[in-house]
């Protein structure tokens, strides 16, 4: 009926916040082993990047689910927009947005949190690699 | 089968993506993101189906199969004109700049 407004609702909240944190936020260089062995100075990628992947899972999953809508009726382009609203049955609406809606939030959110721990994993295994290699060429 | 045929998607524009130094360039991540996201969405949507229609979800009517997949496609194909218009919004090759104004010599 309307599932894909709470994403969308969750998007606007993420793309303000990232928007918000991206002007406060330092750049951190780290040392990292690249796969031909040799060590660099990288740029770390930022917090608000980060959050960037969900925005773009949120607004390009809600704009998907949006057509789908449209294709079934579900969404028109005169007020009121739903026809759930129109036909009276804002309360069944209501209820799936309440249900499915606040699942595929949860979803998309739980998959981007699994997302950050690969990324956190991986960026400490390239600095302790780069940190290996600099003490094996001190000794 | 709209979730079936946007997976495909998914997983097809990873591997690009993956594949070559292009993803960058093409902002081929765009096509990941839009794909992934709707996937995500649309399997919560099966879930739910599933929990109300139970073994039933699994044997679709051939009209409904048909029409679900015309929706797949359809929504396959809105995300590639939304990548292509990120694409040439922003550019990267400096194709449409080069277009647009020409050098004096």
């Amino acid at each position: 009926m309307a599932c894909f407004l709470v994403p969308a609702a969750e998007a606007v909240i993420t793309t303000v916040t990232a928007k918000a944190m991206k002007s406060k936020e330092k750049v951190e260089t780290v040392n990292i082993s690249f796969s031909d062995g040799s060590v660099e100075e990288a740029t770390k990628i930022k917090f608000s990047t980060k959050l960037g992947w969900l925005n773009k899972l949120l607004w390009g999953g809600s704009a998907l689910l949006a057509f789908e809508h449209v294709w079934h009726g579900e969404v028109v382009p005169y007020f009121p927009f739903l026809t759930a609203v129109e036909s009276g049955e804002t309360a069944g609406m209501l209820a799936e947005m309440g249900s499915a809606g606040v699942m595929m939030a949860v979803l998309v959110t739980a998959v981007w949190v699994g997302m950050l721990a690969v990324s956190s994993i991986v960026e400490k295994r390239a600095i302790h690699d780069s940190e290996s290699i600099k003490e094996g060429a001190a000794v | 089968m709209t979730l079936l045929t946007t997976v495909f998607a998914a997983v097809i524009s990873t591997v690009i993506w993956y594949k070559g130094a292009l993803g960058n360039e093409m902002k081929v991540g765009a096509l990941c993101w839009m794909y992934w996201g709707a996937s995500l969405m649309w399997f919560i949507d099966a879930v739910f189906e599933y929990a109300e229609l139970g073994a039933e979800f699994f044997a679709p009517a051939p009209i409904d199969m048909l029409n679900d997949f015309y929706l797949g496609l359809s929504v396959v194909a809105l995300g590639l004109v939304i990548w292509l218009a990120i694409l040439l919004v922003k550019d990267p090759r400096g194709v449409v700049k080069a277009a647009l104004f020409k050098k004096n010599m």
